[in-house]
């Protein structure tokens, strides 16, 4: 018995060992796979439509209202407001608004915004075609501009929302620029750095 | 540790290899033997729930009265994070595989375990990384004070210097008990004694074997999610950071995938200890044993597709909410299915009430009112009532002491007797009995009612509507406390002197 069953055991012993080091490696593959997911089902208002949107048609039976939140992680200085808080908008309508930032501080610095959509169902109909998120914005020490947003909502949202709310936070980015090199994000409406 | 000078005769009967056991501390640091190793898990355990139980009983006390007394919030939330920590990976957990290690090579009729050095490998890692666990405490800045779930960004971005002491701690406890699953494993499928099939094993030995493979299948992910947490932290990797493009909900996905078949593996082996002790004081033979080893394999199984019951407010859609919901209300039917047998192996059964049945019995009782409590917690929409309140608390603690710590204690009066040689002193069990389950309800009853009305959980102040029934659980938590007292005396009495047992 012995000797064959000690063969045995290490044989089970070492792919035991090697499950054990799959599932470490699975659970670094849920990060790509969550945001795979995510991607796929627009859930988490990660799926954002960017450039121009295929849409022929406007429905003007049918609005829906957009609000604009903003929100500044502590450590972030700049003030950023929406222009307007709260707009209603045709389906299939392209559609114009602005943010307002400014850098109150004494250094020059970088930002960039990263959005949000709720409910998460609307993400996918969403569709930017042009937004201040989609690149960094530099800022002279008190120097203040206005971001463009140009979206439009797609017809097919569903008939149960009738409100979206599209939120950015404003992040600095000042460090980062210094030391790296900006690389052009192929990702999806996610800043890589 | 109370048993180091107490000669242990079995190990020098049943071990041809050695000439009995080297003397002094070597005998415990080389040591190779099921049995010694499985001692050592136990009494570590029994350290780590004493230090554990202390934790608790601070927050007990801080929690008797609303308002500040005794400690300063940030070291309430060190607390209420320590006690989680300690409870969960180096009082439960280590109980469990001490008392795999003592039984399951008798039960399968193997001379010791299949790997005898990664045994004692993957015990002596653990002391040390409760060790630099603990140590944390001591450390400027203090303990981890962001929960036991330890959530991103509060355990990142805004966590204390001793985070990364944490990290360390969790990547060594995950090796270990790694080390166990795989020697666990390894034991039960390649040395059960001739004729022995898997469905004749006895069911604390299969339950054993189902967790060793939910332990392998969730702490690597564990170690990958603190490991996840020291790049984002030192190495500015950005998995949990908004800022960098990260997404802090994915900590707690990732999280949860691992915590939950966490919890069952803290339950699993109890339902096999509760299986083999009802059958022996009901004195007929366990109802349904096929179903009950199939009702623990599809618990397992069904453990890996719930996780996000435990995340139902942050924003999941309908389709999510919905699935969840009923993949977690599925599991109350291989639940209920062992419940039922636990029952009917008591019908018509010549019951007698010695301790181990006491507890086994508490256990089916309690064990049950915290599974409908789980119920409740699992339906959506009122989740978002109970989310994050004592109704929370009061579940999972309804599971867990009533449940695991219930479990190991019955198992050790149970099975003590085998291992010392020495009859246990029925009296004063009853009273650690009875005392621990007058305590343990009016501890953990009155959470229910306070949850209900909006108590939030992890917090040293409260409302005072809250003070009644908050001053009761504080009291009911002092009786159960103290009440391990007796139980530390009882088996040390058993263990030095006490009757020959019998059989």
């Amino acid at each position: 018995m012995a000797v064959q069953n000690e063969k045995q055991t290490k044989r089970l012993a070492v792919r035991l060992a090697t499950a054990a080091l799959v599932m470490f490696g699975f659970g670094f593959a849920l990060v790509p796979l969550y945001d795979v997911f995510c991607d796929i089902t627009g859930l988490n208002g990660k799926n954002f439509n960017q450039g121009p949107a295929q849409i022929v048609a406007v429905d003007d039976s049918r609005t829906v209202k957009v609000q604009f939140i903003t929100v500044n992680p502590a450590d972030m200085p700049w003030s950023f407001e929406p222009t307007e808080r709260s707009i209603r908008v045709f389906l299939g309508e392209d559609r114009q608004t602005a943010f307002y930032a400014k850098n109150p501080t004494a250094n020059w610095m970088v930002a960039q915004a990263v959005p949000s959509v709720t409910p998460s169902e609307a993400a996918p109909y969403l569709h930017k075609v042009n937004c201040f998120c989609f690149e960094r914005q530099p800022l002279e020490a008190g120097a203040d501009t206005e971001m463009p947003l140009l979206f439009v909502v797609d017809p097919e949202l569903p008939e149960y929302i009738s409100t979206i709310t599209l939120s950015y936070a404003l992040y600095d980015l000042t460090g980062e620029q210094k030391v790296t090199q900006v690389k052009p994000s192929k990702d999806k409406g996610r800043v890589s750095l | 540790m109370a048993t180091v000078d107490v000669d242990l005769p079995h190990v020098k009967d049943e071990d041809p290899h050695h000439h009995g056991p080297a003397k002094g501390l070597g005998r415990w640091l080389y040591t190779t033997n099921h049995k010694d190793i499985g001692s050592m898990y136990l009494i570590f355990s029994l350290c780590m729930f004493m230090i554990g139980g202390t934790m608790a009983l601070i927050i007990r006390a801080e929690l008797f009265q609303p308002g500040l007394q005794l400690v300063e919030p940030n070291f309430f939330n060190q607390m209420t994070t320590m006690h989680g920590l300690i409870m969960v990976f180096g009082a439960v957990m280590p109980a469990f595989v001490g008392l795999a290690n003592w039984m399951i090579p008798m039960q399968v009729g193997a001379p010791d375990m299949a790997l005898p050095r990664m045994n004692n490998w993957s015990f002596w890692i653990l002391p040390f990384a409760f060790l630099i666990l603990l140590s944390s405490l001591f450390m400027p800045g203090g303990a981890p004070n962001f929960g036991w779930t330890f959530y991103a960004p509060l355990s990142t971005t805004y966590a204390p210097e001793s985070v990364t002491f944490f990290i360390f701690g969790v990547h060594i406890m995950g090796a270990s008990s790694i080390m166990g699953a795989i020697n666990i494993i390894a034991t039960i499928l390649n040395m059960r004694a001739p004729g022995m099939t898997l469905l004749k094993m006895p069911l604390f030995v299969w339950t054993w074997l189902i967790t060793a493979f939910l332990l392998i299948a969730v702490m690597p992910v564990l170690a990958g999610v603190v490991t996840m947490m020291l790049m984002d932290i030192h190495f500015g990797t950005s998995f949990f950071n908004a800022a960098g493009g990260g997404d802090p909900v994915l900590f707690q996905h990732v999280f949860w995938f691992f915590g939950h078949p966490e919890v069952y593996i803290m339950i699993l082996p109890a339902f096999g200890i509760i299986s083999e002790i009802i059958p022996t004081f009901a004195r007929k033979r366990l109802f349904g044993y096929a179903s009950m080893v199939y009702a623990v394999a599809s618990i397992a199984l069904l453990s890996f597709v719930v996780w996000a019951h435990h995340m139902f407010t942050v924003g999941m859609p309908l389709v999510g909410e919905v699935f969840f919901m009923f993949a977690t209300m599925l599991i109350a039917v291989p639940t209920g299915v062992k419940v039922f047998n636990w029952v009917a192996t008591m019908f018509r059964g010549s019951l007698s009430f010695e301790t181990p049945m006491l507890f086994a019995l508490a256990f089916v009782v309690l064990f049950t009112i915290g599974g409908f409590s789980g119920l409740m917690l699992a339906i959506a929409p009122a989740d978002f009532q109970y989310h994050d309140t004592y109704f929370v608390v009061a579940h999972f603690h309804y599971v867990l002491v009533p449940g695991a710590i219930f479990s190991i204690m019955a198992a050790t009066y149970y099975w003590l007797p085998k291992w010392t040689g020495h009859q246990l002193n029925e009296t004063m069990g009853k009273l650690h009995f009875w005392l621990s389950f007058v305590g343990v309800n009016i501890t953990f009853f009155p959470m229910h009612f306070v949850g209900l009305a909006g108590m939030p959980r992890r917090i040293p102040d409260y409302a005072l509507q809250f003070a009644d029934f908050n001053s009761m659980a504080s009291v009911g938590a002092f009786i159960f406390g103290f009440s391990q007292l007796v139980f530390i005396y009882n088996v040390i009495q058993n263990v030095r002197v006490g009757e020959k047992a019998t059989a």
